[in-house]
């Protein structure tokens, strides 16, 4: 795929449909791929990569992109194209400054799954039937292949790019709930008494130093000046200056990108601290599906978001009592 | 050299508990180790290396500074100051070691920064020496010897021992306490571990990183350098690289609102953020080019041209596999050295 995908970025190159590139550049080791624009040829035969690694979602990117001279072809894979999608809707893309090049997903794969096995001094990674051989300075390791599964691929909601100009390979298929596994964590949580689940949350949350890579890297924020760089707001961002703020940043983000998040999955793929913050997401689409009846972010850029909308069916804010609250 | 079996380290961490907080990697759930303090059962990690380093203990990321009550016209200013326990931070690496020593250039010259001096006299440093150096290691750069650890105790394994080397009193103290558990034992074995060891370290994708092409002559050349912009291009700006370095030292003063009083509390900052060195006319760095800049300029540059050429870098490569865009001073530094 990577030949064929850097064949088309040069063709396109040469004939002027665009006159930029947005994809992944290779990096000093086998996993640590950058995004990264490419404006000739020589420099995607140098470092363009695609691979089991870059799993890094580059719609986000195209805010600023798109807003520049002249069109830049970007590579989306099916989960991308969600999130490109909900921004071109937003109208924080200029869509027709993009040409989308469609190419198969994952599933990618975690360094840091692999690291966490206490394999160490990777040099090489390569999938054999199932097995994981990973050449490293002490020899040669192995493990399962699924097991190195990035958590965003391992409940892969689609298959099917919901946006393209072009499609390089086969298209594929919405996963359904059943088949992805996706909310069956969430359940879980839910299943939960309010004690352990409150206890879950903290023991998560308390790992957050506040870096803010999760909301940076999140392709459903793209405010300006998010309220927690705003001096003016009162919030001590930088300082989690009681356990109350650093709950709620994660709890108040959640809540801004409602409705819009389309699970991509970046926000637990960069924390530093492996805070399964999608979780939180995931709790608001499953919420968002039974109230209001399936929605997917991102799916298309037309219909009314259901908590932008208003119908008498609607369900009534008492919904929460009539669950039960323990 | 002094040492004790490695099946009873549970006796020797329960012996320094027993006369201060212990504090040692241990291994979380998701497999990523992180300091925590040694009570029974807590087990040392096999990991390389923490997630947040071992600054925390003496810069930690919020601390509260004063207090301020006020009635009327009259202002109160109280002292929230504790007064520090003495604690012991067992496995250490080499790099965080030599973190603290950087640290030490900023906050224990004049003005002495008191709180971290206070952490700093009561804290004891055992250092472990690295046996299983990863990719992202790049320590001998800087002129580490992951082999031959610094802090107030050097300690090494060779899987069935550990062996104690005091190098300085309060490490002396620390040891001499622990006599009963230590014997003395010779070191054949380990000086095999630190030969293997020392192969691999030659071996390492980063061995040959230099820093002859940095430090204070190279301000203008760099600075200026066109490479920033392609660099600096898919930054997120979060502050993920400055809060796992050990070696990153600014920080923030602000007055938080309690609704009952005011509450003036220090907490780490990022030259990643947009509000960074923010001044009553604005923020002197504009664009994350700027910001990201600062960074690699401080630890390649401004640092050494103010600390007699000793960089602010230890090569830990915590960035290296922390940064959700894998952009990092390794690749920061290749960059800019091609011509």
């Amino acid at each position: 795929m990577q030949e064929a995908m850097i064949n088309k970025a040069k063709q396109l190159l040469a004939d002027g449909t665009v006159n930029r590139v947005i994809g992944w550049k290779r990096g000093e080791f086998v996993y640590d791929i950058t995004p990264a624009v490419f404006e000739t040829a020589e420099e995607i035969d140098a470092d363009f990569v695609c691979d089991d690694f870059t799993a890094a979602n580059v719609s986000k990117y195209l805010v600023k992109e798109s807003r520049k001279e002249g069109k830049i072809l970007a590579f989306l894979k099916p989960c991308d194209t969600y999130s490109f999608n909900q921004l071109v809707k937003e109208h924080r893309i200029v869509r027709e400054n993009v040409y989308v090049v469609g190419i198969p997903g994952g599933p990618k794969l975690d360094a840091e799954k692999i690291k966490a096995k206490g394999i160490t001094g990777i040099l090489g990674v390569k999938n054999e039937n199932g097995t994981l051989k990973i050449d490293t300075l002490y020899g040669e390791e192995t493990m399962p292949y699924y097991e190195a599964i990035l958590g965003k691929c391992e409940t892969c909601k689609s298959r099917k790019h919901v946006v393209y100009d072009e499609l390089l390979g086969e298209e594929g298929e919405v996963i359904s709930a059943e088949d992805s596994g996706r909310f069956d964590m969430v359940e879980k949580l839910e299943n939960m008494t309010a004690q352990e689940r409150y206890d879950f949350w903290r023991e998560q949350l308390s790992k957050c130093i506040r870096c803010n890579a999760c909301r940076n890297v999140c392709p459903a924020c793209t405010c300006e000046n998010c309220v927690f760089d705003n001096p003016a707001s009162g919030i001590s961002n930088k300082a989690a200056a009681d356990s109350f703020e650093e709950n709620m940043f994660h709890i108040i983000r959640a809540f801004h990108v409602a409705g819009r998040c389309t699970d991509c999955g970046e926000c637990s793929r960069v924390c530093p601290q492996n805070i399964p913050l999608h979780l939180l997401n995931r709790k608001f689409i499953k919420d968002i599906n039974a109230f209001y009846g399936e929605y997917q972010a991102g799916e298309d850029t037309t219909s009314r978001a259901p908590l932008n909308n208003y119908d008498k069916d609607d369900c009534e804010p008492s919904i929460v009592h009539e669950r039960g609250v323990e | 050299m002094l040492r004790i079996s490695i099946d009873r380290a549970d006796e020797l961490f329960a012996a320094i508990a027993a006369q201060q907080t212990l504090y040692l990697p241990a291994d979380r759930e998701d497999g990523q180790a992180e300091y925590k303090k040694w009570e029974e059962g807590v087990k040392l990690s096999g990991r390389l290396n923490t997630v947040r380093s071992a600054k925390d203990f003496f810069f930690p990321q919020t601390e509260n500074l004063a207090e301020f009550k006020m009635e009327g016209k009259k202002i109160e200013v109280i002292d929230v100051r504790r007064e520090s326990e003495d604690f012991v931070i067992f496995g250490v690496r080499a790099c965080d070691a030599r973190s603290f020593g950087i640290l030490d250039k900023v906050y224990l010259v004049d003005p002495v920064d008191t709180f971290y001096q206070t952490r700093r006299e009561h804290g004891t440093v055992v250092t472990m020496a690295c046996t299983r150096p990863a990719e992202t290691c790049f320590c001998q750069t800087f002129g580490i010897d992951p082999t031959e650890p610094e802090g107030d105790v050097s300690c090494w394994s060779d899987g069935s021992f550990y062996y104690f080397k005091a190098n300085t009193d309060k490490g002396q103290k620390l040891l001499n306490s622990l006599s009963s558990l230590l014997e003395d034992g010779d070191t054949a074995t380990l000086d095999e571990t630190k030969a293997k060891t020392k192969e691999i370290l030659a071996k390492l994708p980063l061995a040959k990183l230099s820093t002859e092409n940095f430090g204070c002559d190279k301000l203008n050349e760099y600075f200026s350098s066109a490479k920033w912009a392609e660099l600096s291009e898919s930054c997120l700006g979060c502050g993920t690289c400055t809060f796992v370095c050990p070696t990153c030292q600014c920080y923030d003063i602000r007055d938080f609102d309690t609704g009952h009083g005011i509450k003036r509390f220090r907490c780490w900052d990022s030259c990643m953020y947009s509000d960074f060195t923010k001044m009553a006319h604005g923020n002197p760095r504009l664009t994350q080019l700027e910001r990201f800049r600062q960074r690699f300029m401080h630890k390649l540059v401004y640092f050494p041209a103010n600390n007699n050429g000793e960089f602010g870098c230890v090569g830990c490569g915590r960035c290296l596999s922390k940064c959700p865009i894998s952009m990092n001073i390794v690749k920061v530094m290749k960059a800019l050295e091609e011509k």
